[in-house]
């Protein structure tokens, strides 16, 4: 009998994954004893990380998406569906285009996070994001025009993907200002929910005299309720108010009605042991990525490793043995400190990150990932 | 049942998560409910009793009692 892996979502987590399997497991492919199935509801891939650069110019949206059929293995079954259910019980997945229920022996869910702006009233109409490819191209439009005024990047959502980009656009912002002359007419303004820079402690102790050197206004237990995009104000949830010319949020994040709807996590994130990434709601189901609930970031490294653990529990699993690789919670990050400066982090479930002082070499590394990410995704790195 | 379990309108559970989730899942809630709502946030993170400390002073909302039931501890907020 063929054993069937079906993978959702064909993101950095997914399509990793399914290059991994497709090298692993290449003999019993060969032989028809397993099939690999990649559902994703798009046909291309897309690197989020790129989207970044999009507002200041540096990227377009073109650069971000390659074709899937040119990064996923010949032994992959690509299927361009979206998928609308799971049944845990039954063991299948329904794919809406195709109408039909395709059955899995061992399923991987891998859809990634949704953003969610109209979940703040007013943010949607008055604020800019960089999360996803219209909000970037728009946004990129809005920063060429703007020459004066109040810029205001606020973290309206945590969770949230990456979790340094907020810290990054920031401080983008400011070089981006200051090469073109522009900074001493721009205010810029940063805010987050609680009460440092960032989430991770040793990131705020980073950023906050970071900020502070760039004249880069920090306001901390920042909470948007909603936003006037009349007058251009954010109401907190604080009871504070804060006058903008251009608001650029991260907005809320969600995960998936499919997760919620297959019991699987109520709040739309797969509940999973952090180690093996099994779905603790249901047998031989497992997520990785951003839709998986870890006690980690939701960045694309910590998917790309996580895909690695996993490909190589699951290869053991599918060949009838004991699986002994684990996901140990390591994600690297690059922040990008200027236009031409950058650090990272790296850590793990035990070992919290130190930000290393940021450098040109640091910067260029980051580019130089960006562009040899393709054969991440094909599994060559 | 104690008084302040009756004034409790509303629960959050955010056992077992950590920092600083407990205290964005009850800022999360608190933007959806009524002024004067008390909204009762379960937390099993040590952090989570100074970061709404210093969170309700700052926002004027209330930090009406704190109950502690042993492995996790039970945080009364009102809206204000
Ligand atoms: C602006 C920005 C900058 C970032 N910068 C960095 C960075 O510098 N470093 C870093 O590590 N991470 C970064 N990230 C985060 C990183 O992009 C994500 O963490 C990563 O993409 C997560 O991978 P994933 O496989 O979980 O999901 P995704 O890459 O989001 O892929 C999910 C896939 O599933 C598909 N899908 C969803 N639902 C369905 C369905 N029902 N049926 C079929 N297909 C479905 C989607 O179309 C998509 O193709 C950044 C993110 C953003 C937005």
């Amino acid at each position: 009998m063929t054993e069937r892996i079906v993978i959702v979502g064909a993101g950095t987590g997914g399509i990793v994954l399914a290059n991994n399997l497709a090298e692993e497991l290449a003999t019993e492919i060969d032989a028809g004893d397993i099939e690999v199935q990649l559902v994703n509801d798009g046909e291309d891939h897309v690197y989020k990380p790129t989207w970044l650069y999009v507002p200041f110019g540096e990227k377009t949206l073109a650069d971000a998406t390659r074709p899937l059929v040119d990064l996923v293995d010949d032994r992959i079954d690509l299927t361009i569906d979206r998928v609308d259910g799971v049944d845990t019980d039954d063991k299948t997945v329904s794919l809406a285009g195709a109408g039909v229920d395709e059955s899995y022996d061992h399923l991987v869910l891998a859809m990634g996070a949704q953003v969610t702006p109209e979940e703040t009233p007013g943010l949607a109409e008055g604020g800019h994001h960089f999360y996803g490819p219209e909000g970037a191209a728009a946004l990129r439009d809005e920063l060429a025009e703007f020459t004066e005024g109040h810029l205001v990047v606020s973290v309206v959502g945590v969770p949230h993907m990456c979790p340094v980009a907020p810290l990054e656009f920031a401080l983008m912002a400011d070089a981006w200002f200051r090469d073109r002359g522009l900074r001493e007419d721009v205010d810029i303004t940063y805010t987050y929910p609680i009460g440092r820079a960032h989430g991770i402690e040793s990131v705020a102790e980073w950023a906050g005299p970071l900020m502070d050197d760039r004249d880069v206004e920090v306001e901390t237990f920042f909470n948007a309720e909603r936003v006037d995009p009349d007058t251009k104000t954010i109401h907190t949830v604080e009871g504070r108010e804060l006058d903008y010319d251009l608001l650029v949020a991260i907005p809320p994040h969600d995960g998936s009605d499919l997760v919620r709807e297959a019991g699987l996590g109520d709040d739309g994130w797969v509940d999973v042991d952090p180690n093996t990434l099994e779905a603790r709601g249901a047998d031989d189901v497992y997520a990785l990525g951003d839709v998986a609930d870890l006690p980690t970031s939701k960045a694309g490294s910590a998917a790309h490793y996580a895909a690695g653990a996993l490909a190589d529990r699951l290869a053991s699993i599918a060949r009838g043995e004991r699986p002994t690789a684990e996901y140990d919670g390591k994600t690297v990050c690059f922040i990008e400190s200027g236009t031409d400066e950058a650090t990272y982090i790296a850590f793990d479930y035990e070992e919290s990150p130190t930000p290393k002082p940021p450098s040109k070499l640091i910067h260029w590394s980051k580019l130089g990932y960006n562009r040899s990410y393709w054969l991440t995704a094909r599994g060559v790195l | 049942m104690s008084e302040t379990d009756e004034r409790a309108d509303v629960t959050v559970d955010a056992v077992g998560s950590s920092c600083p989730g407990p205290l964005m899942d009850l800022i999360g809630k608190m933007k959806s409910v009524e002024s004067g709502t008390v909204v009762e946030l379960l937390s099993s993170n040590e952090g989570t009793e100074k970061d709404l400390t210093e969170w309700t002073e700052q926002s004027g909302h209330e930090l009406v009692d704190i109950v502690d039931h042993g492995d996790h501890q039970s945080y009364y907020v009102r809206k204000r």
